[in-house]
């Protein structure tokens, strides 16, 4: 069973996935990171393939990109670093980036090295529906490879139902109308969003990004969704770690930080 | 040859489309369904006409250059965009898309700008309907093109250096697109080529193509036919070369001559020939021609005419080049120089150095005695001064042909 699958049969709630760019701080991290997320604590984790030109991207991610080109990563070196990391973890991987990369590589090329490698699934922020439906599709699920559309506020339910019905993992709900890097609090429009998308009782599990970074943000997003991603915020704690493992241990432990309070809100939230 | 025309989802050809994040779908959709309505609108269209004559002073004259065609043995016609306000073609597509914005209900207009003449162009139309205007621009042409970002700023434009990456006309796109996803409702992006998500590339060649409109009839009165044997036009994006060719794109007899900016050299690491040195790829939303990695990393490219320096072309260019409906040429920094200096001396025209690479193309193509060559003038040089006068005073200067990253 693909392990993003297996995951959400057990875990529908509290989702927390990290997402950091491979080859950040350093060309040969992603093992490491891959292992201390997982013994943190994390449920699923999203590793971002370096680009030149990250469109969605906030000043973070970007830094963390040139970085990790200028240290030598490409995608073929880091299908290598997955198979080898996948042989100590069955933690739940997928793979970020943008289309250029994969239609360069070969997007059949791709989805097979990926499943080789032990990629569960897929985001490609900048792949449109329409191409994926028409030209891709068959190609992910004869392999298995999941793949995660992103949804919006602007979204129409129309095109909500679509993406609800071309997703093959988690839809991803972009939080607010932004590239990644935010740190702003939750809005109450932002809760009206969460809740409109709550009640269109959606058949695949839902994934809060973009703006998530600390426990308040991520607890808020996990009552109006099963989980959110965590981007920019990582990658800032990556930045001055010393220790791989420690700042993963802390990073993670300040996001899941209050956990009863966490389940108290959200019995109060049941009262109101 | 088929008809050549964007087709349904965006494509002249193979290239083109819409391959943006999900975030600025309602965006592109909403352009998408409403342009071409927009357009053809009775009062759209008169309000954009008499804009166009009066407050840019088109027609641009069609100018028999006479010395020019004397020494090159032709009949050499030069298509004036440098005539008009601002100083280059780039304001007729800034017309029609501040006047499609107002109809759309935006308030607030961000660009991206290489050369500052399509920053300048927006800035002039948002000052004119009293919008919000803010470009943005990569810190290494802020820095060689100062007299533009003086102009902007007067217009009450705000300038935003683009800091990422190599800080030039790509990342200036990149950080637009970015703040176009950051404020999705109530503003509206200019895109100042033929590049971008559809509908951009098809938006912008048909605003351009008021160029190759008044040439029909430019062309009759001069030489009693309406079609030239060859059009020439540089090509950045390729809004001047597409608004140049656009009445004539499916007259296979005449000849479109593409040329690009090879920088010191088509194979010196220094160059912006997308033609010869891209492949296909997505650059800006667009699937097109691109300068790029085997790993699909997007390379930096070089000319020392800042509106040339896109990795870039537009995907109607891609199509048309390799298809064979357009012959690709390219044109060093040196050979560009001089062909500006030869146009001011020949016939007292200061072209702008993407217009003086059009030129040079003069010594690189064949054509007959007969001929009748356009030769699209995209804008005027003032904006370069300093670089021609830095190539006067001995030789050409080692920061202006440097990489960019060295300026
Ligand atoms: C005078 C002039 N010509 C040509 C260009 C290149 O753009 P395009 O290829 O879209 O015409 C520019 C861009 O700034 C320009 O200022």
């Amino acid at each position: 069973m693909n392990r993003l699958t297996h995951l959400f049969s057990k875990k529908q709630e509290d989702l927390l996935n990290i997402y950091f760019t491979a080859g950040y701080p350093n060309l040969e991290d992603t093992g490491t990171l891959v292992l201390a997320l997982e013994k943190a604590g994390v449920d699923l984790i999203e590793v971002g393939i370096p680009y030149s030109d990250p469109l969605a991207d906030g000043p973070t991610i970007q830094e963390s990109g040139q970085i990790a080109l200028k240290n030598g990563m490409n995608l073929a070196l880091l299908l290598k670093q997955i198979s080898i990391v996948r042989q100590n973890t069955e933690i739940p991987l997928i793979l970020m980036g943008y289309f250029n990369q994969v239609m360069q590589y070969g997007v059949e090329r791709f989805v097979q090295d990926s499943v080789k490698a032990g990629v569960d699934g897929v985001i490609l922020p900048d792949l449109p529906l329409y191409e994926y439906e028409q030209f891709y599709r068959s190609i992910f699920e004869e392999a298995g490879l999941q793949i995660s559309f992103l949804m919006t506020p602007q979204t129409s339910p129309e095109r909500i139902r679509k993406i609800d019905q071309l997703t093959s993992g988690f839809i991803y709900m972009v939080s607010s109308s932004a590239i990644t890097g935010g740190k702003k609090d939750i809005s109450e429009q932002q809760l009206a969003y969460f809740d409109r998308i709550s009640n269109m009782q959606l058949s695949h599990p839902r994934l809060i990004g973009f703006g998530i970074s600390n426990h308040e943000t991520f607890a808020t997003a996990c009552k109006y969704a099963n989980g959110a991603i965590i981007g920019s915020a990582f990658i800032r704690a990556l930045a001055g770690s010393e220790n791989i493992e420690q700042t993963c241990l802390q990073f993670v432990k300040m996001i899941k930080e209050e956990e009863q309070c966490l389940n108290f809100k959200e019995n109060k939230s049941g009262l109101i | 040859m088929n008809h050549i025309a964007v087709d349904e989802r965006g494509y002249y050809g193979e290239f083109g489309g819409a391959f943006i994040p999900e975030m600025l779908y309602p965006n592109v959709e909403e352009l998408k369904n409403c342009y071409l309505d927009i357009m053809h609108d009775p009062d759209f269209e008169r309000e954009f006409r008499s804009l166009l004559k009066d407050y840019v002073g088109r027609p641009s004259p069609l100018y028999l250059a006479e010395r020019l065609s004397e020494h090159f043995k032709t009949n050499i016609y030069l298509k004036r965009e440098d005539l008009n306000h601002t100083g280059a073609h780039k304001i007729n597509n800034t017309i029609g898309q501040i006047l499609l914005a107002k109809r759309l209900g935006k308030q607030r207009i961000i660009a991206e700008t290489g050369a500052g003449q399509h920053g300048v162009a927006t800035a002039t139309v948002c000052a004119l309907m009293g919008i919000e205007c803010i470009v943005y621009m990569g810190v290494v042409d802020i820095k060689r093109q100062a007299p533009n970002v003086a102009r902007m700023k007067m217009l009450g434009a705000e300038v935003r250096p683009a800091t990422s990456g190599s800080q030039t006309l790509k990342d200036a796109t990149n950080e637009a697109i970015r703040d176009w996803i950051n404020n999705p409702e109530d503003t509206h992006y200019i895109i100042g080529s033929v590049v971008g998500p559809h509908p951009y590339p098809d938006m912008v060649a048909r605003f351009q193509s008021v160029i190759s409109e008044e040439m029909k009839w430019q062309l009759e009165e001069h030489t009693g036919k309406q079609s030239p044997d060859l059009i020439i036009a540089c090509v950045g994006g390729g809004s001047n070369a597409a608004g140049a060719y656009y009445h004539y794109l499916n007259e296979k007899n005449v000849r479109l001559i593409a040329v690009e900016a090879a920088g010191l050299g088509v194979h010196s690491g220094e160059s912006a020939a997308t033609s010869v040195l891209g492949t296909k790829g997505i650059i800006h939303g667009s699937r097109t021609l691109l300068m790029q990695t085997p790993d699909g990393q997007i390379i930096e490219p070089y000319s020392i005419s800042a509106g040339l320096d896109y990795p870039g072309i537009g995907p109607l260019h891609a199509h048309l080049i390799s298809s064979g409906r357009a012959e690709a040429v390219s044109v060093t920094d040196e050979e560009a120089l001089k062909a500006g200096f030869f146009l001011a001396k020949k016939e007292g025209i200061i072209p702008a150095l993407e217009s003086a690479h059009a030129f040079s193309a003069l010594h690189k193509i064949d054509y007959r005695r007969e001929d009748v060559i356009v030769v699209c003038l995209s804008g005027r040089g003032d904006k370069d001064l300093e670089t021609y006068i830095r190539y006067l005073e001995g030789g050409v200067p080692a920061d202006s042909l440097g990489s960019a990253e060295t300026i």
